[in-house]
């Protein structure tokens, strides 16, 4: 099936409502994004065999412990086709919030997950307030989580 | 051929010359010391492809119609890939390797064929790099490699060329 250009509808969802995610993790516990309406999430994509990622996931354990108590969720969602990989590599990290299995509906309905990592950041409403790509600065991540957390 | 430095520096920028001169690399060399085979920047630059002429080729027909290959993520491939490349798995694990293998067994050795990733950044790809290198040592004398700066996405989708999904 030809297909639409998947990635730039990722930029049309800012400021809208985050798309519905219902999973169970790792740990086979109950997931939705639902759930965690009034906290800030960083949605974060990732796998096993992205080199990026794996540099950017250690700083993620850091602020989940920093900032938890300020109202950040941290939830990965590992693109990979194994969740063995996923699981080995989270226990690896030490990793401190949930991580789900993603597929390509999930890919979609985030306007095409088509590069890793991308993190998104979902203000306390929410709604999506900004994405990330590739290779971030993540003191510019931290700044604008920052300031969503300050926002109540 | 084998070159070697000699250190006078009176004839030292000479001799860099000429050696440039007289070691060109082979398209089908590595690069050299320092480059790990498992990065993307051990295809060599002049098997690198430009999305461009990629999708130039798409509609060519014959033997100028490559074989499009996608050695990364099966996700990522059920999103949005290349019309008519097929999954093969990625370069960077055995199964991918295997898998590529038992493909092209029963090719001509001067078949065209692609290969493309497009999972991360160019200098963090792990699976391009060793697929072509699979390639280059079954013997195939003409594999070029998509070269994706960024991502799939980036650099193929939103500039707008065709792709389709599924598995």
């Amino acid at each position: 099936m030809i297909a639409a250009p998947a990635s730039l509808a990722a930029t049309s969802l800012l400021n809208k409502k985050a798309p519905e995610l219902v999973r169970i993790d790792l740990s086979h516990n109950r997931v939705d994004l639902n759930a965690y309406r009034g906290k800030v999430v960083l949605l974060n994509f990732w796998a096993t065999w992205c080199a990026p990622c794996q540099m950017e996931m250690p700083r993620f354990v850091v602020w989940q412990s920093q900032y938890g108590a300020e109202g950040l969720q941290i939830i990965g969602v590992s693109m990979d086709d194994d969740p063995a990989l996923a699981h080995n590599l989270s226990a690896k990290l030490k990793l401190n919030y949930p991580v789900v299995m993603g597929d390509e509906k999930l890919g979609e309905l985030y306007g095409g997950v088509l590069g890793l990592p991308v993190t998104f950041l979902i203000d306390r409403n929410g709604e999506i307030r900004a994405r990330f790509q590739g290779e971030t600065d993540l003191n510019a991540i931290d700044m604008q989580l920052k300031s969503l957390l300050h926002h109540r | 051929m084998q070159c070697s430095l000699i250190s006078r520096p009176a004839v030292y920028a000479t001799l860099v010359v000429a050696l440039f001169l007289t070691c060109p690399q082979s398209p089908a060399q590595f690069s050299g010391p320092g480059v790990d085979a498992s990065s993307a920047y051990s295809v060599p630059q002049a098997q690198l492809l430009q999305a461009e002429e990629l999708n130039h080729l798409l509609s060519a027909t014959g033997s100028a119609k490559p074989l499009v290959l996608q050695v990364g993520s099966h996700v990522l491939f059920a999103q949005a890939h290349i019309p008519g490349s097929e999954y093969i798995g990625p370069g960077s694990q055995p199964e991918g390797l295997q898998q590529l293998q038992k493909r092209v067994a029963d090719l001509a050795k001067k078949k065209f064929i692609v290969l493309y990733c497009g999972c991360c950044p160019w200098n963090r790809c792990p699976n391009v790099g060793p697929a072509y290198k699979l390639l280059h040592d079954m013997g195939f004398t003409h594999v070029k490699v998509l070269y994706l700066a960024n991502n799939f996405g980036t650099d193929w989708v939103d500039k707008g060329y065709h792709v389709e999904q599924g598995r």
